[in-house]
Protein backbone atom coordinates (compact mmCIF):
# COMPACT_ATOMS: atom_id res chain seq x y z
CA UNK A 1 0.00 0.00 0.00
CA UNK A 2 3.01 2.23 0.76
CA UNK A 3 4.14 2.20 -2.82
CA UNK A 4 4.44 4.57 -5.12
CA UNK A 5 0.16 4.96 -5.33
CA UNK A 6 -0.48 6.32 -2.26
CA UNK A 7 -3.17 8.95 -3.99
CA UNK A 8 -3.71 6.55 -6.17
CA UNK A 9 -4.40 8.62 -9.68
CA UNK A 10 -5.62 11.54 -7.53
CA UNK A 11 -2.03 12.84 -7.42
CA UNK A 12 -1.75 13.23 -11.61
CA UNK A 13 -5.51 14.41 -11.55
CA UNK A 14 -4.47 17.20 -9.29
CA UNK A 15 -1.56 18.34 -11.66
CA UNK A 16 -3.64 18.22 -14.71
CA UNK A 17 -6.10 20.01 -13.33
CA UNK A 18 -4.31 22.84 -11.90
CA UNK A 19 -2.52 23.09 -15.50
CA UNK A 20 -5.60 22.75 -17.24
CA UNK A 21 -6.52 26.26 -14.97
CA UNK A 22 -3.34 27.74 -16.75
CA UNK A 23 -4.51 27.19 -20.09
CA UNK A 24 -8.70 28.11 -19.36
CA UNK A 25 -7.23 31.20 -17.87
CA UNK A 26 -5.01 32.02 -21.04
CA UNK A 27 -7.98 31.52 -23.05
CA UNK A 28 -9.87 34.15 -20.84
CA UNK A 29 -6.79 36.56 -21.17
CA UNK A 30 -6.74 36.28 -24.68
CA UNK A 31 -10.46 36.37 -25.38
CA UNK A 32 -9.82 39.72 -27.02
CA UNK A 33 -6.48 39.48 -29.15
CA UNK A 34 -6.54 39.00 -32.08
CA UNK A 35 -5.96 35.97 -34.14
CA UNK A 36 -6.01 33.94 -30.85
CA UNK A 37 -7.22 29.99 -31.47
CA UNK A 38 -8.66 28.74 -27.70
CA UNK A 39 -6.62 25.76 -26.81
CA UNK A 40 -7.76 23.18 -24.44
CA UNK A 41 -6.71 19.29 -23.94
CA UNK A 42 -9.02 16.52 -23.28
CA UNK A 43 -8.66 15.72 -19.73
CA UNK A 44 -10.28 12.00 -19.06
CA UNK A 45 -7.65 10.89 -22.16
CA UNK A 46 -5.03 12.20 -20.70
CA UNK A 47 -5.73 11.45 -17.15
CA UNK A 48 -6.40 7.76 -18.04
CA UNK A 49 -2.68 8.19 -20.27
CA UNK A 50 -1.33 9.43 -17.27
CA UNK A 51 -2.61 6.35 -15.31
CA UNK A 52 -1.13 3.76 -17.18
CA UNK A 53 1.97 5.10 -17.05
CA UNK A 54 2.26 7.20 -20.52
CA UNK A 55 3.50 10.49 -21.41
CA UNK A 56 0.69 12.97 -22.06
CA UNK A 57 2.40 14.18 -25.17
CA UNK A 58 3.41 13.01 -28.32
CA UNK A 59 4.12 8.77 -28.00
CA UNK A 60 7.54 8.44 -28.70
CA UNK A 61 7.98 4.93 -29.96
CA UNK A 62 11.96 5.01 -30.52
CA UNK A 63 14.68 5.91 -28.31
CA UNK A 64 15.75 9.02 -30.73
CA UNK A 65 11.80 10.70 -31.06
CA UNK A 66 12.21 14.05 -29.77
CA UNK A 67 10.25 14.45 -26.85
CA UNK A 68 7.84 17.00 -27.36
CA UNK A 69 6.36 17.59 -23.92
CA UNK A 70 7.75 17.01 -20.04
CA UNK A 71 5.78 14.49 -17.92
CA UNK A 72 3.44 16.98 -16.69
CA UNK A 73 2.50 19.03 -19.89
CA UNK A 74 -0.46 17.64 -22.02
CA UNK A 75 -0.54 18.21 -25.69
CA UNK A 76 -2.81 21.15 -26.52
CA UNK A 77 -5.12 21.11 -29.09
CA UNK A 78 -7.21 24.12 -31.13
CA UNK A 79 -10.62 24.33 -29.99
CA UNK A 80 -13.55 23.97 -32.84
CA UNK A 81 -15.35 27.59 -32.32
CA UNK A 82 -19.23 27.65 -32.64
CA UNK A 83 -19.07 31.22 -33.45
CA UNK A 84 -15.53 32.42 -34.68
CA UNK A 85 -15.44 36.01 -34.45
CA UNK A 86 -14.10 38.26 -37.63
CA UNK A 87 -10.72 38.67 -35.76
CA UNK A 88 -9.75 35.22 -35.73
CA UNK A 89 -10.41 34.58 -31.89
CA UNK A 90 -11.98 31.72 -31.29
CA UNK A 91 -12.34 32.54 -27.66
CA UNK A 92 -16.19 32.11 -26.72
CA UNK A 93 -15.60 33.50 -23.19
CA UNK A 94 -19.00 32.21 -21.68
CA UNK A 95 -18.18 28.86 -22.44
CA UNK A 96 -14.31 28.87 -21.19
CA UNK A 97 -16.02 30.48 -18.25
CA UNK A 98 -18.16 27.07 -17.73
CA UNK A 99 -15.13 25.00 -18.26
CA UNK A 100 -13.15 27.07 -15.98
CA UNK A 101 -15.98 26.93 -13.31
CA UNK A 102 -16.00 23.03 -13.82
CA UNK A 103 -12.43 22.51 -13.55
CA UNK A 104 -12.19 24.25 -10.28
CA UNK A 105 -15.11 22.32 -9.25
CA UNK A 106 -12.79 19.20 -9.95
CA UNK A 107 -9.79 20.55 -8.47
CA UNK A 108 -11.76 20.86 -5.17
CA UNK A 109 -13.14 17.52 -5.45
CA UNK A 110 -10.05 16.50 -6.08
CA UNK A 111 -8.15 18.22 -3.24
CA UNK A 112 -11.17 16.19 -1.20
CA UNK A 113 -9.98 13.18 -2.50
CA UNK A 114 -6.66 13.08 -1.29
CA UNK A 115 -7.78 15.20 2.08
CA UNK A 116 -9.73 11.91 2.78
CA UNK A 117 -6.71 10.22 1.94
CA UNK A 118 -4.39 11.70 4.43
CA UNK A 119 -6.66 11.56 7.07
CA UNK A 120 -7.17 7.38 6.32
CA UNK A 121 -3.53 7.41 6.59
CA UNK A 122 -3.39 9.11 9.55
CA UNK A 123 -6.07 7.21 11.64
CA UNK A 124 -3.20 4.35 10.22
CA UNK A 125 -1.10 5.95 11.72
CA UNK A 126 -2.15 6.37 15.07
CA UNK A 127 -3.38 2.87 15.54
CA UNK A 128 -7.47 3.96 15.69
CA UNK B 1 0.31 26.56 -11.20
CA UNK B 2 1.04 30.30 -9.61
CA UNK B 3 1.20 31.23 -13.22
CA UNK B 4 -2.41 31.77 -13.39
CA UNK B 5 -2.02 34.76 -11.38
CA UNK B 6 0.38 36.16 -14.18
CA UNK B 7 -2.00 35.01 -16.88
CA UNK B 8 -4.94 36.69 -15.32
CA UNK B 9 -3.01 39.90 -14.14
CA UNK B 10 -1.85 40.24 -18.10
CA UNK B 11 -5.29 40.03 -18.94
CA UNK B 12 -6.20 42.81 -16.32
CA UNK B 13 -4.00 45.45 -17.30
CA UNK B 14 -4.39 45.04 -20.54
CA UNK B 15 -8.42 45.55 -20.48
CA UNK B 16 -7.89 48.50 -17.96
CA UNK B 17 -5.50 49.92 -20.73
CA UNK B 18 -8.67 49.85 -23.19
CA UNK B 19 -10.80 51.16 -20.55
CA UNK B 20 -8.40 54.21 -20.22
CA UNK B 21 -7.83 54.67 -24.27
CA UNK B 22 -12.24 54.52 -24.29
CA UNK B 23 -12.03 57.15 -21.77
CA UNK B 24 -9.48 59.05 -23.79
CA UNK B 25 -11.40 58.83 -26.88
CA UNK B 26 -14.44 59.67 -24.90
CA UNK B 27 -13.15 62.98 -23.12
CA UNK B 28 -11.64 64.15 -26.28
CA UNK B 29 -14.68 63.39 -28.94
CA UNK B 30 -16.11 66.80 -28.98
CA UNK B 31 -12.06 68.20 -29.76
CA UNK B 32 -11.63 70.44 -33.01
CA UNK B 33 -8.65 72.42 -34.16
CA UNK B 34 -8.36 74.36 -37.88
CA UNK B 35 -5.79 71.85 -39.19
CA UNK B 36 -7.12 67.87 -40.22
CA UNK B 37 -3.80 66.44 -39.16
CA UNK B 38 -3.56 68.35 -35.34
CA UNK B 39 -7.18 67.08 -33.63
CA UNK B 40 -7.11 64.23 -31.77
CA UNK B 41 -7.49 60.77 -33.29
CA UNK B 42 -9.08 58.17 -31.80
CA UNK B 43 -6.84 55.73 -29.90
CA UNK B 44 -7.46 51.73 -29.80
CA UNK B 45 -4.47 48.95 -27.80
CA UNK B 46 -3.42 46.09 -30.32
CA UNK B 47 -3.52 42.89 -28.46
CA UNK B 48 -1.09 40.10 -28.86
CA UNK B 49 -0.76 36.92 -27.21
CA UNK B 50 2.17 36.77 -25.00
CA UNK B 51 3.87 32.88 -26.73
CA UNK B 52 7.14 33.18 -28.30
CA UNK B 53 8.55 29.78 -28.05
CA UNK B 54 7.43 26.28 -28.16
CA UNK B 55 7.91 25.97 -24.69
CA UNK B 56 5.22 28.36 -23.83
CA UNK B 57 2.56 26.86 -26.11
CA UNK B 58 2.68 24.04 -24.17
CA UNK B 59 2.07 26.43 -21.31
CA UNK B 60 -0.11 29.58 -21.01
CA UNK B 61 0.58 32.73 -22.20
CA UNK B 62 -1.12 35.94 -20.93
CA UNK B 63 -1.96 39.09 -23.36
CA UNK B 64 0.36 42.08 -23.69
CA UNK B 65 -0.34 44.88 -25.59
CA UNK B 66 1.56 45.06 -29.13
CA UNK B 67 1.04 48.97 -29.23
CA UNK B 68 -1.73 51.87 -29.74
CA UNK B 69 -3.27 52.40 -32.79
CA UNK B 70 -4.41 55.64 -33.77
CA UNK B 71 -7.70 55.22 -36.46
CA UNK B 72 -6.92 57.10 -39.95
CA UNK B 73 -10.32 58.01 -40.52
CA UNK B 74 -10.59 61.61 -40.93
CA UNK B 75 -11.88 64.32 -39.37
CA UNK B 76 -15.13 65.25 -39.28
CA UNK B 77 -15.35 68.71 -41.14
CA UNK B 78 -17.85 71.22 -40.23
CA UNK B 79 -18.33 74.74 -41.07
CA UNK B 80 -18.12 76.85 -37.89
CA UNK B 81 -17.05 80.18 -38.55
CA UNK B 82 -17.56 81.78 -35.07
CA UNK B 83 -15.21 79.25 -33.58
CA UNK B 84 -11.93 81.19 -32.41
CA UNK B 85 -10.16 77.63 -33.60
CA UNK B 86 -11.53 77.95 -37.35
CA UNK B 87 -9.19 77.90 -40.28
CA UNK B 88 -8.89 80.72 -42.72
CA UNK B 89 -12.32 78.92 -44.55
CA UNK B 90 -14.22 79.06 -41.33
CA UNK B 91 -13.76 75.00 -41.13
CA UNK B 92 -12.91 73.24 -38.13
CA UNK B 93 -11.84 69.51 -37.65
CA UNK B 94 -13.75 67.48 -34.88
CA UNK B 95 -12.17 64.40 -33.06
CA UNK B 96 -12.80 61.08 -35.48
CA UNK B 97 -14.75 59.33 -32.19
CA UNK B 98 -17.28 56.95 -32.84
CA UNK B 99 -19.42 57.15 -29.42
CA UNK B 100 -21.26 54.32 -30.05
CA UNK B 101 -18.17 52.39 -31.00
CA UNK B 102 -16.31 53.57 -27.76
CA UNK B 103 -19.39 52.49 -25.54
CA UNK B 104 -19.52 48.95 -26.86
CA UNK B 105 -15.29 48.78 -26.55
CA UNK B 106 -15.98 50.00 -22.96
CA UNK B 107 -18.57 46.99 -22.36
CA UNK B 108 -16.81 44.31 -23.59
CA UNK B 109 -13.53 45.84 -21.84
CA UNK B 110 -15.09 45.97 -18.59
CA UNK B 111 -16.67 42.37 -19.21
CA UNK B 112 -13.51 41.13 -19.47
CA UNK B 113 -11.91 42.39 -16.96
CA UNK B 114 -14.28 41.00 -14.49
CA UNK B 115 -13.76 37.72 -15.83
CA UNK B 116 -9.81 38.24 -15.57
CA UNK B 117 -10.57 39.02 -12.29
CA UNK B 118 -12.82 36.06 -11.02
CA UNK B 119 -10.25 33.62 -12.40
CA UNK B 120 -8.17 35.73 -10.10
CA UNK B 121 -10.48 35.03 -7.23
CA UNK B 122 -11.41 31.18 -7.86
CA UNK B 123 -7.61 30.80 -8.83
CA UNK B 124 -6.64 32.52 -4.83
CA UNK B 125 -9.48 30.21 -3.84
CA UNK B 126 -8.10 26.90 -5.19
CA UNK B 127 -4.54 27.69 -3.84
CA UNK B 128 -5.82 28.30 -0.32
CA UNK B 129 -7.50 25.21 -0.32
CA UNK B 130 -4.16 23.62 -1.53
CA UNK B 131 -2.68 25.05 1.60
CA UNK B 132 -4.81 23.65 3.91
CA UNK B 133 -4.76 20.19 2.84
CA UNK B 134 -3.97 17.22 4.74
CA UNK B 135 -4.55 20.05 7.99
CA UNK B 136 -7.97 18.31 10.13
Amino acid sequence: MLGQSIFGVHEQALSLRAHRTEVLATNLANADTPNFKARDFDFSAVLSGAAAGRSPGLQATHARHIQTSSAQRPTLAYRNPFQPSRDGNTVESDLEFARFAENSIAYQATLRFLGGRISTLRMAIGGR
Amino acid sequence: MFSVFDIAGSGLSAQSLRLNLTASNLANSQNVAGDPQAVYSARHPVFRSREMSFASQMNGAGVEVLGILESSAAPIERYDPGNPQANADGMVYAANVNPVEEMANMISASRSYQSNLEVINTEKELLMRTLTLGQG
